[in-house]
């Protein structure tokens, strides 16, 4: 009874090590981005005011000015990267998970996830080499491109896991009431496994957000407004990167102001459309 | 569920069921004709012969792995969807080759209704929209139609009086038995010939259960049924035919009174008497 008391007491003392150590571990996957949250808020703050969303930069050596053009810039590649990466990733993602050979299947994904991988300047350079050069000049259509093509197998990817997380159960009952196979893809599966393919697209948008290595070569960056597609646009992470660097104590101060609004951008992207998707019967959170 | 918490006027009325089917020989709804099938280089089934009767209940027992829901899955084609099955033989419903090469498998699976084991209500979809899923994915818009035909469903499936006020609920809201319920009104509101039932009631609770039953014994006045089942009491109570199958092969198929009062193999004896399996 004495031994078994005592080896009651270590067990719980084992355990309550344990548990502090993974919600200490926990707590640290948190941390940074408290940490982050709290520097920008602290340092850009305070430049973030009306100006800073609907004026220009002013000239260097002037004071003040803001990043409007910045904004509209990454809200416009956005758009046009999804163009291209949303539907290919998730149609990609359909065909892996439905459809294809295994051995086919097996090289797609493994070409993925080496793309994955890939560093993002080096999409810049290729897009470089394929668009700029060709085009003869910077422009939206290249950094969209850029960014799209680093949006394709991270959809890619998640795509087929969310499909293949879908039971099989639900295809054979589709299949059982006799549907055509592409209805059933399309109305049953895709609609089961719509909030993750949503999530991995909104990922997908969040992460290339901030990019700002594929954009140096191709989107390139201005000082005004952009409407033509074929001319060099702007961006908040060029625009940072091009403030950051410079000796200007107020080009800081904007630099601050605007790493603060590209993370709440992304923030609130995440938020906004997991609320909108709040599926009206789906069964996971 | 034991025999004798079965009311005896459901063993009565299984009786006379069966005494009147063997006056009056049903027609033939399936035809199978030295099926063989294989997983890969495993074989599943081998040289299996069976008429199943029209407007009856036909149950298939044996021990887990005899091949019977290989057996039924190769009735509506849905073993097809298995890359590695490859299959020998005939099968005919109502006289027509369902492996006909002319034949479109999804056009045999409309005719013949399908219910698995686990429900499986789809669960982006209200109770409503589970039911008429089939035919608004097969190109029926007009909703006059869509709500007469969802309506006598749930009936058919004895659901309606449970539902009819939420229509628009959640599927996954329902309990397992409703929800068992609600995939055989899925099911019936395709208006196939037959149905063919995967263990419907096994991971249902006894009340939920004789619900089921009780359905069956309803639907069989219009439908051709074929039900895999573990549970022999059941097949007593709810069918006239019963096969009985064991490592792959067919060792009996005869009226449910014969299978279970006076088997003609050895085998199907020691498995309905509880011997072995």
């Amino acid at each position: 009874m004495q031994v078994s008391k005592h080896h009651h007491h270590w067990r719980k003392l084992k355990s309550g090590c344990v548990s502090i150590v993974c919600f200490a571990c926990a707590l640290a996957v948190i941390a940074p981005l408290g940490l982050v949250l709290f520097h920008l808020v602290r340092l850009g703050a305070g430049s973030v005011d009306w100006h800073f969303f609907t004026a220009l930069p002013k000239p260097v050596g002037e004071v003040g000015g803001g990043m409007a053009n910045a904004i509209v810039g990454t809200l416009t590649l956005l758009g046009l990267a999804a163009l291209l990466g949303v539907p290919v990733g998730v149609l990609g993602g359909i065909y892996l998970s439905e459809y294809g050979s295994r051995r086919f299947n097996w090289l797609v994904r493994f070409m993925a996830d080496i793309l994955n991988g890939t560093p993002s300047i080096v999409w810049g350079v290729v897009v470089y080499a394929l668009l700029v050069i060709p085009m003869k000049g910077f422009s939206v259509y290249a950094g969209a491109v850029a960014l799209g093509f680093m949006m394709i197998p991270l959809i890619l990817r998640t795509t087929e896991e969310m499909l293949t997380l879908v039971p099989n159960s639900y295809r054979e009952a589709a299949y059982a009431l006799g549907i055509a196979r592409w209805k059933i893809i399309l109305h049953i599966v895709v609609k089961i496994a719509s909030k993750g393919i949503v999530t991995g697209v909104l990922l997908a948008l969040a992460r290339v957000a901030g990019e700002t290595a594929p954009l140096l070569f191709t989107a390139f960056g201005n000082r005004f407004w952009n409407h033509d597609l074929k001319e060099p646009i702007a961006a908040l992470p060029l625009q940072i990167f091009t403030y950051a660097i410079s000796p200007y104590e107020d080009w800081h101060r904007q630099a601050w102001a605007g790493a603060l609004v590209l993370i709440l951008m992304v923030l609130a992207l995440n938020i906004g459309v997991r609320f909108l998707t709040r599926g009206k019967f789906s069964a996971r959170g | 569920m034991t025999l004798n918490s079965i009311p005896l006027s459901r063993l009565a009325g299984q009786a006379t069921g069966i005494e009147a089917s063997s006056v009056t020989p049903s027609p033939v709804a399936f035809d199978v004709r030295d099926l063989n099938i294989w997983f890969g280089s495993h074989q599943v089934l081998f040289d299996v012969a069976l008429q199943v009767p029209a407007r009856a209940v036909t149950a298939i027992i044996g021990p887990s792995g005899c091949g019977k829901s290989t057996l039924l899955r190769s009735l509506n084609r849905m073993h097809d969807l298995v890359p590695s099955a490859r299959m020998e033989g005939r099968i005919t419903l109502f006289g027509e080759d369902l492996y006909s090469k002319k034949i479109d498998p999804t056009l045999v699976r409309r005719r013949i209704g399908m219910v698995f084991q686990k429900s499986n209500p789809f669960p982006t979809m209200s109770i409503a929209e589970n039911v008429t899923v089939g035919l608004r994915l097969n190109g029926l818009r007009k909703s006059d139609l869509l709500q007469e035909r969802l309506e006598t469903s749930l009936r058919m499936a004895a659901l309606w009086d449970e539902v009819k006020d939420r229509l628009n609920a959640p599927a996954i809201s329902l309990s397992g038995g409703q929800q068992q319920r609600l995939c055989i009104a899925r099911a019936l509101a395709v208006q196939p010939e037959v149905l063919l039932m995967d263990e419907p009631a096994s991971a249902l609770d006894p009340i939920a259960t004789a619900h089921i039953e009780d359905l069956i014994l309803d639907l069989k006045k219009e439908f051709t049924i074929v039900i895999v089942t573990h549970n022999m009491q059941q097949a007593a109570r709810i069918s006239e035919h019963t096969a009985f199958f064991y490592l792959g092969k067919l060792v009996e198929f005869d009226t449910t009174t014969k299978i279970f009062t006076t088997p003609a193999q050895k085998q199907t004896e020691d498995y309905v008497t509880g011997r072995f399996g």
